[in-house]
C-alpha cells in the first residue's frame, strides 16, 4: 500500500472544490471527511444499501463504490444542496408528511434517489417507482410510507402541470 | 480505503495496453463494481489498477452503415437501456441489463466488466450469447474478434490475453433483423439480487405461415459457462408455433441444461424453473414477432 495522492476540482453541491484525495479513497470518504457533507452515509460499503447515494452528472451512484479520483469535471449534489434559504424541497417536505422516516440513516440516500426520479419530469405506476427506489434499502419504515411520500410529490406535480 | 497498491490512468486504448504491459500484475477497472468488491472482500487487496474510464472510444453505442451494431465496452447499463438504436433494433438487451441490481449501480457497471468478470449469474451475457455477439479485443497491434461463446473459458475464466482489452461488442445486422427476443430473470428478490436461473430466447418466426424459422437459447447460471442449447434449438427450428412446440422447448431445455446445487437452489428446481422460463421467453418472442402464439 502506497500513499499517492491526487487533485480532484469537481463541482459540490454548485461550489467548485478543488482537493487533494489519496487514490484509495473512495467519494464517500471524500464527502465526509474532506468537505463534511455527513448526510452521505457510510452503510455497507459495498453497494448493497444505496445510504452513500450520490448524484454525479445528474445520475445516482452509490459513492461507497466509487473512487474519488473519478469525480475529476464532475458535478456532484448530496443532500445539503439541496434546501434553498432554509426551506426543504418538496420531496423532503413530503418524507416528514407522509412519515417515511424513522431512525433516519436511509432518509439521504432515498431522497436523492427521489429527487433525480422527480426531475426527469416523468409520471410513473407506483410498481415502477418501487423498480426506480429498490437501489435504497430501509430496516426500519417497511418502504410503504416512502414510496407514498414519491407517489404524492410525482402526482402534485402532474396536477400543477395540468393546471397550466 | 480501498487496498489498491498503485493506480494508473489510461486516456486512450494504446496507453491502457501500454500501461498493462509494463505492469502485468495491473487488473482493469471501469466501472468497479466487481473490482472494489473484490478489493472490499481481500479477494483482491493488494492489487494494482489501470483506470479505462476516460478512454472516450469504448463509451455509446453505433449503428454502422453496415447495419451492424457496436455497442463500447465501457457504456454503462443504464446508457445501454436508454439508448435508442438498442431500443428500436435490440430492446431485448436494454431490458436484460435493467434487471441488474438497482439504478445506482446500473449507473455504475458497464457491459464490459460484465462480460470480462466472466460470471454466469451476468444479466447481460445470455442475451449477448443468443445474438450471436462478436468481441473487439484490443493488444495495441491488430487485435482480434471473437465469438462471444468462445471467450468463455470456464466459470469465473474469460479468453482475456495478458495486455488485452475489450473495447467493443459488435451485433451483426444478420443476427438481430428480423429477430425478436425476451430475457427471463429468475431470482428470490425482484431487485438487488442475482439471477438463480435466467434464460434469453431470440427468435425468428414466419407469421403468415405461422413456422418457428429460427431460434437461440441461452440460459445463465445453468452450466459452469453461459449455456447455449444447440440441441433443442435445432429440433424446434421449422416447427409450427402452438402448444406442441412450447411441450418440447419444456422438456428438451430440462434435458439439455445441467444446473448444480447451491444454496440460492436445488439442482431440481432450477430445472423446473429452466423447463417454465424458456416456454414462457420463446411464447413472448412470438408475440413479439407479431404472431399468435396459441
Ligand atoms: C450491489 C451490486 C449488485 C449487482 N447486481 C448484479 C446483477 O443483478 N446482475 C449482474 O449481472 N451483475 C450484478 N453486479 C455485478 C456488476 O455490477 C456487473 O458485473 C458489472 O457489469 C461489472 O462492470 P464494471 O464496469 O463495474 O466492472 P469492473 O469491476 O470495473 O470490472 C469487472 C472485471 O472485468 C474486467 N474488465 C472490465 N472492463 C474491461 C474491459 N473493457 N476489457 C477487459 N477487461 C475488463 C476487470 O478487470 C474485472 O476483472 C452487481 C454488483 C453490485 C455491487
Ligand atoms: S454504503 Fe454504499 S451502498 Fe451501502
Ligand atoms: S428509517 Fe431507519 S433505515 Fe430507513
Amino acid at each position: 500500500m502506497k500513499k499517492q495522492m491526487q487533485l480532484v476540482q469537481c463541482t459540490v453541491n454548485g461550489k467548485e472544490v478543488a482537493e487533494y484525495v489519496d487514490v484509495r479513497e473512495s467519494l464517500l470518504e471524500m464527502l465526509r471527511n474532506r468537505l463534511g457533507l455527513t448526510s452521505v452515509k457510510k452503510g455497507c460499503e459495498v453497494g448493497e444499501c444505496g445510504a452513500c447515494t450520490v448524484i454525479v452528472d445528474g445520475e445516482t451512484i452509490d459513492s461507497c463504490i466509487y473512487l474519488a479520483v473519478w469525480a475529476e469535471g464532475k458535478n456532484i449534489r448530496t443532500l445539503e444542496g439541496l434546501e434553498k434559504n432554509g426551506e426543504l424541497t418538496r420531496i423532503q417536505e413530503a418524507f416528514i408528511e407522509e412519515g417515511a422516516i424513522q431512525c433516519g440513516f436511509c432518509t439521504p440516500g432515498f431522497v436523492m434517489s427521489a429527487t433525480v426520479l422527480l426531475e426527469r419530469g416523468e409520471k410513473l405506476s407506483r410498481e415502477a417507482i418501487k423498480k426506480q427506489m429498490s437501489g435504497n434499502l430501509c430496516r426500519c419504515t417497511g418502504y410503504h410510507n416512502i414510496i407514498n411520500a414519491v407517489e404524492k410529490v410525482m402526482d402534485e406535480n402532474f396536477e400543477k402541470k395540468d393546471e397550466t | 480505503m480501498y487496498d489498491i497498491e498503485n493506480y494508473y490512468n489510461a486516456g486512450t486504448i494504446a496507453e491502457a495496453v501500454e500501461l498493462l504491459k509494463e505492469h502485468p500484475d495491473a487488473r482493469i477497472i471501469s466501472g468497479g463494481s466487481d473490482v472494489l468488491i473484490k478489493i472490499r472482500e481481500g479477494k483482491f487487496a493488494g492489487t494494482s489498477l489501470v483506470c479505462i474510464r476516460d478512454i472516450r472510444e469504448i463509451k455509446g453505442i453505433e449503428r454502422m452503415e453496415s447495419g451492424d451494431i457496436y455497442i463500447g465496452a465501457g457504456t454503462v447499463f443504464s446508457h445501454i437501456t436508454n439508448d435508442p438504436v438498442i431500443q428500436r433494433w435490440i430492446p431485448v438487451l436494454g431490458e436484460a441489463v435493467d434487471q441488474v441490481g438497482g439504478p445506482q449501480v446500473r449507473n455504475i457497471g458497464t457491459v464490459g466488466g460484465n462480460i470480462c468478470n466472466g460470471a454466469v449469474s451476468a444479466d447481460s451475457v445470455p442475451t449477448l450469447f443468443s445474438l450471436n455477439a462478436m468481441l473487439r479485443l484490443s493488444d495495441g497491434k491488430g487485435g482480434r474478434t471473437v465469438p462471444i461463446r468462445q471467450f468463455y473459458l470456464g466459470p469465473g475464466r474469460v479468453d482475456l490475453q495478458p495486455g488485452e482489452i475489450l473495447t467493443h461488442i459488435v451485433i451483426p445486422e444478420r443476427e438481430y433483423m428480423g429477430y425478436y427476443g425476451h430475457y427471463i430473470k429468475y431470482s428470490m428478490r425482484n431487485a438487488m439480487d442475482i439471477a438463480t436461473l435466467s434464460c434469453s430466447v431470440v427468435s425468428k418466426t414466419d407469421v403468415s405461415q405461422g413456422i418457428l424459422e429460427d431460434i437461440r437459447i441461452t440460459f445463465g447460471v445453468a452450466a459452469p459457462v453461459p449455456f447455449r442449447c444447440e440441441k433443442t434449438e435445432a429440433a424446434l427450428k421449422g416447427m409450427p408455433v402452438g402448444e406442441e412446440l412450447y411441450d418440447t422447448i419444456e422438456k428438451m431445455v430440462r434435458e439439455e441444461i445441467h444446473p448444480r446445487d447451491s444454496w440460492r437452489a436445488s439442482r431440481e428446481f432450477r430445472l423446473q424453473i429452466g423447463g417454465e422460463i424458456a416456454r414462457r421467453a420463446l411464447i413472448r418472442t412470438i408475440e413479439l414477432a407479431g404472431g399468435d402464439p396459441s
